[in-house]
């Protein structure tokens, strides 16, 4: 298929629906309102299931009751909408049903603003909701990776019968370029839906989902469980890309859209001579701590840049374990590092690190 | 579960349900969830359904309904049964679908799921079981707690000057457009009982018939956390709680009533 003009959030919605999805649920939020509105004009019209939910709360738990039902279904929401779905992402991570949930990150905390941030990284990363879980984590750093990542999204989350988060930031959503959409895949008709779902106890035992285990030891093996699924996970799934590592001695670390304002750094570094890489990771959960750590070895030291506080910076120190300096920039609510502030701050690292 | 050979010059008038496991309940002895969950298998049986029902479980004393029904069923976040069964709905319209919900579970936590969802018109019916407290956390005070009613939380008795007033829930249903047959029943006598599993029967009834929304509401004890005796319990509710929660319609559209006429 040939290349065309792409909105994020509307390349976001049509790459789900090529994925096959069945069900969107959701609630109108600023500024992923789009990848709704593209599904409320698709879903009908391909005979499949759209709803606009009273509330996020609402949108998240028709996501779990489809996906119990065994259909290929997704939300998508923006920061605040993202915390009141919480609860929801922990039923579903521990009743083991596959769902997908979009973040399109805005400014917070609190109703924030609705420009472009970073600054939901330990939500997703490290507080999904209560209990112990993880999300599978995607992060897209421009409208191809977005649309590649929603269809792998769907397929994680069915491979693992987990919850899968997919987190982009306003820019994304928002801007345009030219992209690829996928082929359309046909959608599972639901006699073919998986063994586990509830379909009617129809010449079978009857399916219960469920998250309640009453009896520590009782949860604590459903807890054991989770955790062996988890391990598995980080074992095959982290996703990174590198730039220019391979003479690297000093690294760049950067996700999403600062990950992409970073390439230019990086040509800029180089340009003055500077010996600068860049690590973008891809999955957030599970993090490529392994690869980051071999790098340690490798360079003379870090700069984490963020569009928040310093949230994957505590990941990339783990990762170091203390091996090379880890600096630090960020811009908060909402402002988007250039490359112009980003530059000076790596001559200071290359002048500290000797 | 032992078999039974019936001569052939007589009929099977009454057996145990096949929607029903053969799980013993955690119930209190006393406690109406019993018959509540007898009359809905009935139901399904004589509808011939039980193959194609999914049923939710609320968070409430009701939790684990899953173990005793005979059919598909999901456990929900509390008061989200309404969200989940019309996400279930949705995409598998061929199936019937239910939730069992208590008070606190419809009344307070899941107010915004259970009413658009009625508003909505969702082809699901919704099992409302009222028995004015929270049961498994203990006898706290419920949005259905009679005014002047005591518990664990309103210990000298609900001050509707403070906590407001008991919330009734099928007459703000019934004034939805999309909910279809909406009905307040209660099981504390025979009467009742027989009452409640026809209003059951029509409910689901309008559901196979995607007429709109459907939900029964019922009154019921809770002698352990009410203090009293079974029978006493009974004969409270009687006293107290119909005369605050009338029995009786709130909604039924002419095609619902239609379908009473038909044999």
């Amino acid at each position: 298929m040939a290349k065309e003009l792409l909105e994020g959030n509307a390349a976001i919605a049509e790459a789900a629906i090529r994925a096959g999805v069945e069900a969107f649920f959701g609630y109108p939020i600023t500024p992923q309102t789009e990848v709704l509105e593209h599904f409320s004009k698709r879903l009908p019209e391909l005979g499949r299931v759209f709803l606009q939910a009273e509330s996020e709360v609402a949108s998240i738990n028709m996501v779990y009751g489809a996906a119990c039902a065994g259909a290929r279904v997704m939300t998508s929401s923006s920061s605040p909408g993202v915390s009141l779905m919480q609860e929801g992402f922990s039923y579903i991570a521990c009743s083991e049903v596959p769902a997908v949930v979009t973040n399109i990150m805005r400014g917070g905390p609190g109703l924030g603003n609705v420009q472009p941030a970073q600054s939901d990284y330990f939500q997703a990363v490290k507080s999904a909701g209560h209990g112990d879980f993880h999300m599978i984590v995607l992060a897209p750093a421009n409208v191809q990776e977005a649309i590649d990542l929603m269809v792998l999204a769907f397929d994680l989350a069915e491979k693992y019968r987990t919850i899968v988060m997919f987190v982009a930031d306003g820019s994304i959503g928002q801007m345009m370029e030219p992209a690829e959409l996928p082929p359309m895949r046909p959608v599972r008709p639901p006699e073919e839906r998986p063994s586990w779902a509830l379909t009617g106890a129809k010449g079978r035992e009857h399916n219960i989902i469920t998250s309640l285990y009453l009896g520590a030891e009782n949860m604590e093996r459903v807890n054991l469980r989770l955790q062996a699924k988890l391990k598995e996970i980080a074992a095959n799934e982290v996703r990174w890309k590198e730039y220019d590592t391979e003479d690297a001695d000093l690294l760049l670390v950067a996700f999403g859209t600062v990950g992409r304002v970073c390439q230019t750094v990086v040509r800029e570094g180089r340009e003055k001579g500077l010996k600068v890489g860049l690590l973008r990771p891809i999955t957030l959960w599970p993090f490529p701590s392994t690869r980051l750590g071999e790098l340690a070895e490798q360079v003379r030291g870090m700069l984490v840049v963020e569009m928040n506080a310093g949230q994957m910076l505590e990941d990339v120190r783990l990762a170091v374990e203390g091996r090379c300096p880890v600096h630090f920039y960020g811009r908060l609510g909402g402002v988007i590092p250039l490359p112009d502030e980003i530059l000076p701050e790596l001559e200071k690292l290359d002048e500290e690190c000797h | 579960m032992a078999t039974l050979e019936i001569p052939a010059d007589m009929e099977l008038v009454y057996k145990y349900p096949e929607s029903l496991t053969e799980a013993h309940t955690h119930y209190c002895p006393g406690c109406t969830h019993g018959i509540i969950h007898r009359l809905i298998a009935e139901v399904i049986d004589e509808l011939g359904v039980r193959e194609q029902t999914i049923g939710i479980a609320p968070v409430g004393c009701s939790v684990l309904a899953y173990y005793y029904f005979n059919m598909d069923f999901a456990e929900a976040a509390h008061g989200r049964a309404p969200a989940m069964a019309t996400g279930i709905k949705r995409v598998s319209p061929d199936k019937v679908v239910f939730t069992y919900q208590g008070d606190g579970d419809l009344a307070a936590i899941g107010t915004a799921e259970i009413i658009h969802a009625a508003n909505r018109g969702e082809l699901f019916t919704t099992i409302f079981v009222n028995n004015a407290i929270y049961g498994m956390t203990g006898g706290q005070m419920a949005p259905t707690t009679l005014a002047g009613q005591v518990t664990t939380s309103s210990p000298t008795g609900r001050d509707v000057k403070i906590a407001g007033w008991p919330i009734r829930m099928a007459e703000l249903i019934g004034l939805l457009p999309g909910a279809a047959y909406v009905t307040r029943q209660a099981v504390l006598d025979v009467l009742g009982i027989r009452r409640t599993k026809k209003a059951i029967k029509l409910a689901f009834q309008t559901q196979l018939a995607g007429l709109g929304f459907s939900m029964v509401e019922i009154l019921s004890t809770c002698n352990t956390n009410w203090h009293m005796g079974p029978v006493e319990a009974m004969e409270w509710a009687k006293e107290h709680m119909v005369a605050y929660y009338p029995l009786g319609d709130t909604k039924m559209t002419d095609e619902v009533r239609a379908l009473t006429q038909m044999k």
